[in-house]
């Protein structure tokens, strides 16, 4: 066990360089980088690495960085690049297309609000707009889970069986600027839990056009089995987590958290760092009697139904909490999860903290105790915070 | 110069056993690209190569999944990043020692326009890649529209009237990024093109060859004039063949004799120039303007360093 003091950005980086480095032997690493904030430190880490068999390539844009890591990825390279919001934006259609062509390529995002106008503080609108691109998707809380989440979205990416590429997102500036105690791996252990990249259809001499002209019937095929490697996303992430925690003896994060939800009547689900300050909530409300509880999602690609259905079972009252809005229809996370809670509860969305506005503890009070007093769910409450 | 060229193919014993373009694909009669993939399959032999094409005719070409007429792997990029994904694999095969051959091929549009700002960074980073644009003048692969390489005059769907602006000088551009080499091919000129595709493949770092392709559909050109249109813009100077290597030293390749009747007859036989927009006195005038400049700037000695 190796503890350093770490920046998410630079804990992200740190993941990317030894899976980098794990493959080697097989066609090594690499991947195309362009700064944006908050994201920057993490390609400028990578940038100063050195690598056997590493190629980073400073390109010109986002768009032509996941290029990059898509002709990299189907010459059979293990690849890694990092965006946030506008640069996500911008790389949309070669995010598209990286899912498309089935490649195992991971990549960070710092959840930073879309412009204009010009705001580089956390939302989750960039990475949710992200959601139809067919890419896995996790939202993670604390340095080390971003850490873990990259080395362990290898494994689950280049699985045979899952072949999808995996987007990793933190929260900009309270993670990707703070730095925390963060335990990084040794290569020999990471090694152990990243076996050499063998991709299936990577490039050869045989003469296939890969991307070229489907016409509906082979769409359809392509679509279904895009899909169906989706569905098995949720068995391999737990091998992947078992195998993560036979290897490093620390048990990364599962698709949904739940925390004193055994007996909860009332429940807030929540995303990323959100989370963090809704258990503080609980713990309060649990102090005053109130049966409180709370769900984190970890895994928002493919959505994880059933655990959710799961951990709100016991609730009566269920409030979504996102950073986010869908214009027009209210927080992605409430639309989604939403049909999870069960027939009988009062479910109602509280959109907060957008553009970065700091969630607080009086904040999530104010909600929970909304929820407990309502007799039927509303609109989506649209909450100012910042102050 | 010789020109050996039968029913539009190079057809030699040095052609490639198994050549890029195979019988299958879906191009047009007197497709100005087949031409060239042609061309490319002789000046490359049996070397190992990777394509990427990114969205246009060239990639229709290949055919309806799981097929696919090319006679090496290609990828389908995105329209705007060939030359990224291209990128992508050249540091690949680098890095894995391999001596293989990445090729770019796209239209006027993914160069001149979509894909200028990747296309400029690769050659800026020196990417081990060739890059071939074959410019048909126009959006070919959705109906013809005008693109920044349609040159003035020219009738497209978007510009029914002529289009009023002049084509961009891409053979420049790429010339001003001091790549290795770049140089301009002809159709007409099978000798002079297959000795500089030769020359651009064994090369390393950043190659450009620019190549003009009749589209008969775009052109409203007869499909078998595609050849003949081409010596006639090479004659008449309207086309430049030269090569440029590392941004400076620039060679002639093939001296126009600047004949005014090759002139009038390459815009008379094209519908797309019908109207009128066209005066020859001014093309003329601006095609001796073109050369006095090109000549003032050959450095002569067409020195090839033993890479061929």
């Amino acid at each position: 066990m190796t503890i350093d003091f770490l920046s998410a950005n630079h804990a992200a980086a740190a993941a990317a360089t030894l899976a980098g480095r794990a493959n080697r032997n097989g066609r090594g690493f690499g991947g195309g980088v362009y700064p944006i904030t908050p994201q920057t430190e993490c390609i400028e880490y990578l940038c100063q690495q050195r690598f056997d068999k590493g190629e980073i390539v400073r390109v010109e844009s986002e768009h032509s960085a996941m290029a990059v890591c898509i002709g990299m990825a189907l010459a059979g390279a293990r690849t890694f690049t990092a965006s946030s919001s506008n640069g996500l934006a911008y790389m949309t259609e070669n995010v598209f297309a990286a899912a498309l062509y089935r490649l195992p390529i991971v990549m960070m995002a710092v959840n930073r609000t879309l412009g204009p106008p010009w705001n580089i503080w956390v939302d989750h609108g960039d990475t949710l707009a992200l959601r139809d691109s067919g890419w896995i998707q996790l939202y993670c809380e604390d340095n080390q889970e971003v850490f873990d989440s990259v080395l362990l979205a290898y494994r689950l990416a280049e699985d045979r069986r899952v072949l999808l590429p995996v987007l990793v997102c933190q929260d900009a500036f309270v993670l990707s600027h703070t730095m925390m105690q963060t335990d990084v791996s040794d290569q020999a252990t990471v090694d152990r839990f990243l076996p050499t990249l063998r991709l299936p259809h990577q490039l050869t001499e045989q003469p296939v056009t890969v991307g070229g002209l489907d016409f509906p019937h082979e769409t359809e095929a392509h679509r279904r089995q895009h899909e169906e490697a989706m569905r098995r996303v949720p068995q391999v992430h737990r091998e992947c987590i078992d195998e993560f925690a036979r290897v490093f003896g620390r048990r990364p994060a599962g698709a949904v958290q739940g925390y004193r939800m055994d007996d909860a009547e009332v429940a807030l689900v929540a995303m990323s760092t959100t989370a963090s300050t809704v258990r503080k909530v609980v713990d309060a409300a649990r102090e005053r009697g109130i049966k409180a509880g709370s769900v984190r999602v970890h895994m928002f690609r493919p959505f994880p139904e059933q655990e959710l259905r799961q951990a709100l079972a016991p609730c009566r009252r269920v409030g979504f909490l996102d950073r986010d809005i869908s214009l027009g229809l209210g927080g992605v996370l409430w639309a989604e999860g939403r049909a999870a809670a069960p027939s009988y509860a009062l479910v109602q969305n509280y959109v907060l903290g957008l553009g970065g506005g700091d969630i607080r503890p009086r904040d999530i009070e104010r909600i929970l105790a909304d929820l407990q007093a309502r007799e039927q769910a509303g609109e989506p409450s649209i909450l100012e915070v910042a102050t | 110069m010789i020109e050996p060229v039968l029913h539009g193919r190079c057809q030699t014993a040095r052609d490639r056993t198994e050549p890029l373009l195979r019988p299958g694909n879906s191009n047009c009669g007197g497709c100005g690209m087949s031409i060239v993939l042609n061309m490319l399959s002789r000046g490359i032999g049996q070397r190992r190569v990777q394509m990427v094409i990114p969205a246009c005719c060239g990639i229709v070409t290949a055919g309806q999944f799981p097929f696919s007429a090319y006679g090496a792997p290609v990828v389908a990029s995105t329209f705007a990043s060939a030359a990224a994904v291209a990128s992508g694999l050249a540091r690949a095969a680098q890095m894995n020692g391999e001596d293989t051959r990445v090729l770019c091929f796209a239209g006027d549009g993914g160069t001149y326009d979509i894909g200028m700002a990747t296309v400029s960074a690769a050659a800026e980073r020196d990417e081990d890649v060739l890059y071939v644009c074959y410019d048909n003048e126009i959006y070919g692969n959705t109906g013809g529209q005008r693109s920044s390489a349609t040159p003035f005059g020219a009738r497209t769907s978007t510009t029914p009237q002529g289009k009023l602006q002049e084509k961009k000088d891409i053979l420049a551009i790429m010339a001003a990024h001091r790549v290795p080499y770049a140089a301009s091919i002809s159709l007409a000129h099978p000798e002079d093109t297959v000795r500089k595709i030769r020359r651009a493949v064994g090369l390393r770092g950043f190659r450009f060859l620019h190549v003009l392709s009749p589209c008969p559909t775009g052109w409203k050109s007869e499909p078998a004039d595609g050849i003949e249109l081409v010596r006639m813009a090479v004659r008449s100077g309207l086309y430049p063949v030269y090569q440029v290597r590392s941004g400076r030293r620039f060679h002639v390749d093939v001296e126009p004799d600047f004949d005014r009747e090759a002139l009038r007859s390459y815009f008379a036989s094209q519908g797309r120039f019908k109207g009128d927009r066209i005066d020859l006195d001014a093309i003329a005038a601006s095609i001796q303007d073109n050369w006095s400049e090109l000549h003032r700037r050959d450095t002569g000695g067409d020195d090839d360093d033993g890479q061929e």
